[in-house]
């Protein structure tokens, strides 16, 4: 065989390699950030939450295998945990309902102003999270408009709204809305206005039209939104600690109290731990629920 | 089929007119559409035909004008009243449901409760039973369109409307399912209203044509007369190729008109002329004329229409030759010529006599701009040569 021949039938082989190679060195930076801010932190996570007490000494922990912690946390803390699911459950079916009509709207009507109107949808995010929150301390205050509007219809347990539960849920729905409008925005824009027009020519009222194809055709976007509201809404401790009372406290607020004032450290990382466990088991089966009966 | 037995009505379109803006895009529309018939609706983008059919689907509302079906007047109903069904352009079928799903849709919508036998017939009539679970995005292009007009037909609607239904597929596909949409439309007996651009696909599946531009309709009737006898520039033009030549009625000699251009005389039967005036645009499609040597001229019957010339392009396609012929007045003429005759052909630079017989000529009115309905694109490639060759001369 010819030097050339040879030269020119090793060349692929050379070139696979060297293209499998670039592959493994593109994923180097990518792998090591997840090993290092996440792998790390989880298994380090996991172990202090087994940790036992060093006996005598308040805040020292060694190395154990306690399971007793997941079990006293839970027996103590359940009604924080379930707390936060109602509370972040409401507030994305609140963030649902305010945000369909709204990127409804943009997609389909929003023409030439579309960008203008999904600019506004994320300005208020350019202020701080913390800010907006105090924000509506402001709004919901005893004296304000909007406790006295309800006041006056006498639709107020407590005849206040701030320091409640319904000023937390009102606070996660504010505060994640952006989250549910931009996927349900995202899948709605998606949708070819032929079928909609293909809809009306088979016999399907505006509303049959809504129900049988538009709906099912934003799912994605429904099932995106939902999630991005709800798992952070879940976690969240912020709006609790400004917006409502001791009584209306989520796990997100007693694993920031055991982190920080109790230096509890097992009990707060085995609660990181079960909601954790918790949003991952509730967003598989909701996936896949949705996924195999009506997603595209 | 049960659309074959029940009585068909008549669409009506009266006086309908659709502004978009101060734009008419559909002018003043009367036209009826005979039950049962396949009706084609033909012209270039932008001439109001899709507007048209998209008013009679409902999915548009006229400016002004009705829509009727036999006596019964849909104009101010509903796309979901009308009892007339779309086959749209890119198919529209909805994608989270299956071929079956997408079929029934329209019968579900009537809440009817037993769709399994319609179905499954349809997907019969169609030939995709085999596909009744599949989602749309599996299945190529001609099933998709199946399923497009099984969609729409399964309601038995009184029209048909098509937009464009083949636009999507490769020529060979299109050809296939015109024959298949033909069929479809004898064995259902539905009015089909169709919409194109495609002259060929208008001239072979519709028993009516009618030519629109610019919101009107230019001219409307059986596709061979149409094309045998145009009445206006743009038809002859937009509807296969044209030769014409303007020139100036100088009399009559019994039925026909002696037109002279260009030096010559040009015998045109008055009943072949829509001219009103004495300005006469003198018109032969290509396929009509035959070529002869010039040293052959004798040969041509006396009685026939001439023109002398220079073979300035030879194209063999086959079936025909396509000749460029050059006339002493530089205008180019364009000749089909079968390819019937062993060596025979012509070619570039020789001196040839055009001849056709005098009943093939149409007479139209010469106040048009003889390049009405020619396609832009043509018109500049035309430019581009003649600017060529006055260069290098």
């Amino acid at each position: 065989m010819s030097p050339i021949l040879v030269a020119e039938q090793a060349k692929p082989v050379v070139v696979a390699q060297r293209r499998s190679r670039t592959g493994y060195i593109l994923l180097f930076p990518g792998m090591t950030w997840l090993a290092i801010f996440f792998a790390i932190p989880f298994i380090t996570l996991f172990m202090t939450s087994l940790q036992q007490p060093v006996p005598g000494k308040i805040g020292k922990y060694q190395a154990g295998f306690e399971l007793s912690n997941y079990a006293n946390a839970m027996a103590e803390y359940w009604p924080q945990f379930l707390r936060s699911f109602v509370y972040a459950g409401i507030a994305t079916l609140l963030a649902l309902v305010i945000a369909y009509p709204l990127a409804y709207f943009i997609a389909m009507k929003g023409g030439r102003w579309r960008p203008l109107l999904l600019v506004l949808v994320i300005a208020p995010s350019f202020a701080s999270f913390l800010l907006r929150t105090y924000a509506w301390r402001t709004i919901l205050s005893d004296e304000g408009p909007i406790t006295s509007f309800f006041n006056a219809l006498h639709l107020l347990p407590d005849d206040r709204i701030l320091n409640t539960g319904i000023a937390v849920v009102a606070g996660l729905t504010y505060n994640f809305l952006p989250f549910m409008i931009l996927p349900l925005y995202a899948a709605l824009e998606k949708i070819d206005p032929r079928l909609i027009e293909a809809a009306s020519d088979l016999y399907a009222s505006a509303t049959t039209t809504f129900r049988k194809v538009t709906w099912p055709l934003s799912l994605p976007g429904v099932v995106a939104g939902t999630l991005l509201t709800f798992i952070p809404a879940a976690g969240d401790y912020i709006n609790a600690e400004l917006l409502g009372s001791t009584k209306d406290r989520m796990i997100g607020n007693v694993i920031q109290t055991n982190f920080i004032e109790f230096r509890d450290y097992p009990t707060a990382s085995a609660l990181s731990f079960v909601l954790m466990a918790v949003i991952l088991v509730m967003v598989f089966t909701y996936i896949r629920r949705a996924g195999t009966e009506e997603l595209v | 089929m049960a659309g074959a037995l029940r009585q068909v009505e008549d669409l009506h379109l009266v006086n309908l007119t659709k502004k978009f803006g101060d734009a008419a895009a559909v002018d003043d529309l009367t036209l009826t559409i005979a039950a049962g018939s396949f009706f084609a609706l033909l012209g270039a983008s932008g001439c109001g035909k899709t507007t048209t059919l998209r008013m009679v689907a409902g999915l548009e509302d006229p400016t002004a004008g009705t829509i009727s079906i036999g006596a019964k007047d849909i104009t101010n109903l509903r796309a979901f009243q009308r009892p007339v069904n779309t086959v749209f352009q890119s198919y529209a079928l909805f994608p989270h449901l299956d071929i079956f799903e997408n079929v029934a849709f329209g019968l579900r919508r009537r809440g009817i409760k037993d769709v399994k036998t319609p179905v499954n017939q349809m997907l019969e009539l169609v030939e995709l039973s085999a596909m009744a679970r599949r989602k749309s995005t599996q299945l190529s292009g001609g099933q998709q369109q199946r399923v497009a007009v099984a969609r729409a037909l399964i309601n038995e609607p009184d029209v048909l409307l098509l937009d464009e239904p083949l636009g999507a597929l490769d020529l060979k596909l299109r050809r296939q399912m015109q024959i298949e949409l033909k069929r479809i439309q004898n064995e259902v007996g539905t009015t089909f209203v169709h919409v194109t651009h495609d002259q060929e696909e208008a001239m072979t599946m519709a028993d009516t044509v009618a030519i629109m531009n610019a919101g009107r309709i230019e001219q409307m009737g059986n596709p061979a007369a149409i094309y045998e006898l145009p009445k206006t520039v743009f038809v002859a033009n937009f509807l296969g190729q044209s030769n014409l030549i303007a020139g100036t009625a100088q009399g009559r000699n019994g039925d026909d008109i002696l037109v002279s251009a260009h030096g010559q005389t040009y015998v045109v039967p008055a009943a072949r002329s829509t001219a009103p005036g004495v300005a006469v645009i003198v018109g032969v499609r290509p396929e009509k004329m035959t070529v002869l040597d010039a040293a052959d001229g004798h040969r041509a019957p006396d009685a026939h229409n001439k023109i002398a010339g220079r073979v300035t392009d030879v194209s063999y396609a086959g079936v025909s030759t396509q000749y460029l012929v050059r006339t002493p007045w530089d205008q180019e003429l364009t000749v089909f010529e079968q390819n019937v005759i062993v060596g025979d052909r012509r070619s570039v630079g020789d001196e040839v006599l055009l001849h056709w017989a005098t009943e093939h000529t149409f007479g139209l009115d010469g106040a048009q701009d003889v390049h009405a309905g020619v396609s832009p694109e043509v018109l500049d490639l035309e430019v581009a040569a003649s600017a060529l060759e006055s260069r290098g001369t």
